[in-house]
């Protein structure tokens, strides 16, 4: 009888231990491939703070998740146009508390300034890595393919002239209509964020000019796989994945040697934000998180690996060197001078837009 | 008094997993989408002690008009019908061969026909991609033997569509043809070989016509899953293939317009009764 009664106890004890050892948690979900492992290891070790990190790898997931409400998470990740500025209006984000971010002070004011446009007074996020869509690219390729085409401009793509000599090499554009459209209708001299109609037939009647020559419409994960394999030689894409896939090039040593350029004449710029859901469980933490990633040393870490800039200047003279010299990832200031950050759109030419996709994913 | 103690488990799980998710599924496709968490003004407001309606049948209505909707329809009806088709077509051969085999071996042979379940759906969907892309295994044997100069595209086309689906719902047309073709009596067989029928006879006149009613439960097993699938015409489809699946998701993801997309859901719901009422209509006959 008494060794039945210790078993008891033996068994129930955990129940009662366990909220006594609970540790605090903090839910964070964020892009596939967008941290420094080492981050998240050494924030847990400074507070005891365990963190429980999950993945997404379209904006499309994120929302439906936050949408729903109850998402549990502390802290995500979302693209400022359009996610970000939709989920501020939903009232789906928690206003920060800027006395428990002390750091906030190390964040560049001017590209905090440009996100003002859809969060009036930086209420509700703070920049994470920010970068440019547009092209990565085999320089020798193109050279060999199409000598006389521009690189730097989207001529080299979305000409069906040019989009059929390079054909032979492998052409892609990423599946993400909000973030390619605006830089096809930029490129035809149209607004990024128009909603007209005619704007938008053209836009997809030089989509789908160069389709019969696109080999992949892959998701950006899958297409820094084709960029770094070479099974592909041009893609639209954002500014990272390319130079991601670049250095993965490199440590295979097959002679695939990637380059990204900004279109000239202006690039779609994004900028990807650090924001607390409304019924985040734990602000608290994920405010001391925010307020450790904007520590320079740990943005310098956090770009020196995924090869992303960031909004912390003072970070920029502890990244690595060879990304730091890279002037794909931190870009000039004549080329951000004519760099754009496309609007929210009504749900009506969100609709429109992504029919618009379905046709020219399907090729009619 | 005891009957109704019999009928209620039934009945309450008609209630609370059939009808309570349709009315809630039909309260939103009512509603108006609007920005905010969840993404739309509930259709019944309370004003005070007072509920006041301010829903729209606008969703329901765009279903009707627009007629992207109706093309996707179309299209999930006759991929899950050819699915349907082809899986009726495989597995009646298994079902007759299992059924005819000794009593001893019918449940190891029903036990290999339930084996792939033992590994999850989407290993096995994602299988067909490492099997089917340009530099997979069926591309580099083709090539390896010469039959071909370059890789044949498999991969996200109708074929590898139709592909995934036969595979993973295959089963679910055995199993109740199995069951039709045990039930039937040797003996009606027995008696149609001995007026002297040849064994086709046999099977185009008595077999057959007798497992019906299996075939047509395994035909709407396989059917109903299929006209709704997401997973499979995304991950090996072709990217025209819009059908009921995806244009839901995208109306729920990248519009997120929750209200349409629970339109969609009922009108799936309410063509797939259809199919269900006729085989009701089949059975009791």
């Amino acid at each position: 009888m008494r060794r039945l009664l210790i078993l008891a106890a033996l068994l129930i004890a955990p129940l009662f231990a366990l909220p006594a050892r609970a540790q605090p948690v903090l839910n964070v979900y964020n892009w596939t491939d967008y941290i420094d492992p080492g981050v998240i290891e050494r924030f847990q070790q400074e507070t005891g703070i365990r963190i429980r990190y999950d993945v997404y790898d379209s904006l499309e997931t994120l929302e439906g998740k936050l949408s729903a409400g109850r998402s549990g998470y502390d802290l995500v990740v979302p693209s400022s146009e359009p996610s970000f500025a939709r989920l501020v209006r939903a009232g789906a984000l928690r206003p920060l508390d800027r006395a428990l971010i002390p750091n906030w002070r190390n964040l560049d004011p001017a590209l905090m300034a440009r996100v003002a446009a859809v969060d009036p007074g930086n209420r509700h996020g703070v920049i994470y890595l920010w970068g440019t869509v547009g092209l990565g690219f085999q320089p020798d390729r193109m050279r060999a393919l199409a000598p006389d085409a521009p690189l730097d401009s989207l001529d080299l793509l979305l000409r069906p002239e040019n989009a059929a000599r390079l054909a032979r090499c492998g052409l892609a554009v990423m599946d993400s209509v909000t973030d390619v459209l605006p830089s096809v209708l930029h490129w035809l001299g149209r607004s990024p964020d128009s909603t007209d109609a005619a704007d938008l037939r053209a836009a997809e009647a030089a989509l789908l000019a160069i389709r019969p020559h696109l080999r992949a419409i892959p998701g950006s994960g899958a297409l820094v796989d084709m960029l770094a394999t070479g099974e592909i030689c041009l893609a639209l894409t954002y500014s990272g994945d390319v130079i991601q896939a670049a250095a993965r090039a490199r440590q295979a040593g097959r002679g695939v040697e990637l380059t990204y350029a900004a279109p000239r004449g202006g690039a779609h710029l994004w900028f990807d934000m650090l924001a607390i859901p409304a019924d985040a469980p734990n602000p608290e933490a994920a405010h001391a998180f925010i307020d450790f990633l904007l520590r320079p040393e740990v943005m310098a870490a956090i770009t020196s690996h995924v090869r992303y800039p960031n909004a912390v200047p003072a970070s920029r003279p502890l990244v690595a060197e060879a990304v730091r010299q890279d002037p794909n990832v931190y870009p000039a200031e004549a080329a951000l001078a004519g760099a754009y950050l496309p609007s929210t759109l009504p749900a009506a030419a969100e609709r429109a837009r992504s029919r618009l996709w379905a046709r020219f994913k399907a090729g009619r | 008094m005891r009957r109704l103690l019999v009928l209620a488990p039934p009945w309450l799980w008609l209630l609370l997993f059939v009808a309570a998710p349709a009315l809630i599924l039909a309260l939103i496709a009512l509603a108006e989408p609007a920005e905010g968490v969840p993404p739309f003004l509930p259709p019944i407001a309370w004003r005070g002690t007072w509920p006041e309606w301010q829903g729209s049948g606008t969703s329901l209505a765009t279903l009707t008009e627009d007629d992207w909707y109706l093309a996707a329809f179309l299209s999930s009806l006759r991929v899950a019908g050819l699915s349907a088709a082809l899986c009726l077509l495989l597995a009646y051969p298994m079902a007759l061969g299992i059924a005819r085999a000794r009593p001893s071996r019918r449940l190891p042979l029903l036990l290999l026909v339930l084996l792939p379940f033992w590994t999850g759906f989407l290993p096995r969907i994602g299988a067909w991609i490492g099997l089917l892309r340009d530099g997979g295994w069926v591309n580099g044997l083709l090539l390896r033997l010469g039959l071909v100069e370059a890789p044949v595209p498999l991969l996200y086309t109708e074929g590898a569509l139709l592909l995934g689906m036969v595979h993973a719902y295959l089963p679910f047309a055995v199993l109740p043809l199995v069951a039709a073709l045990l039930r039937l009596d040797p003996a009606v067989e027995e008696a149609a070989a001995d007026l002297g029928a040849t064994p086709f006879t046999v099977f185009r006149t008595v077999t057959l016509p007798l497992s019906l009613p299996g075939a047509a439960a395994g035909f709407l097993l396989v059917f109903i899953p299929a006209a709704g699938e997401f997973v499979i015409p995304e991950l090996l489809g072709p990217p025209e293939a819009r059908l009921v699946g995806r244009v839901l998701w995208e109306e729920f993801f990248r519009n997120r317009d929750w209200p349409l997309a629970a339109a969609l859901a009922l009108a799936l719901l309410a063509a797939l009764l259809l199919p269900i009422r006729l085989f009701q209509r089949l059975e009791s006959r």
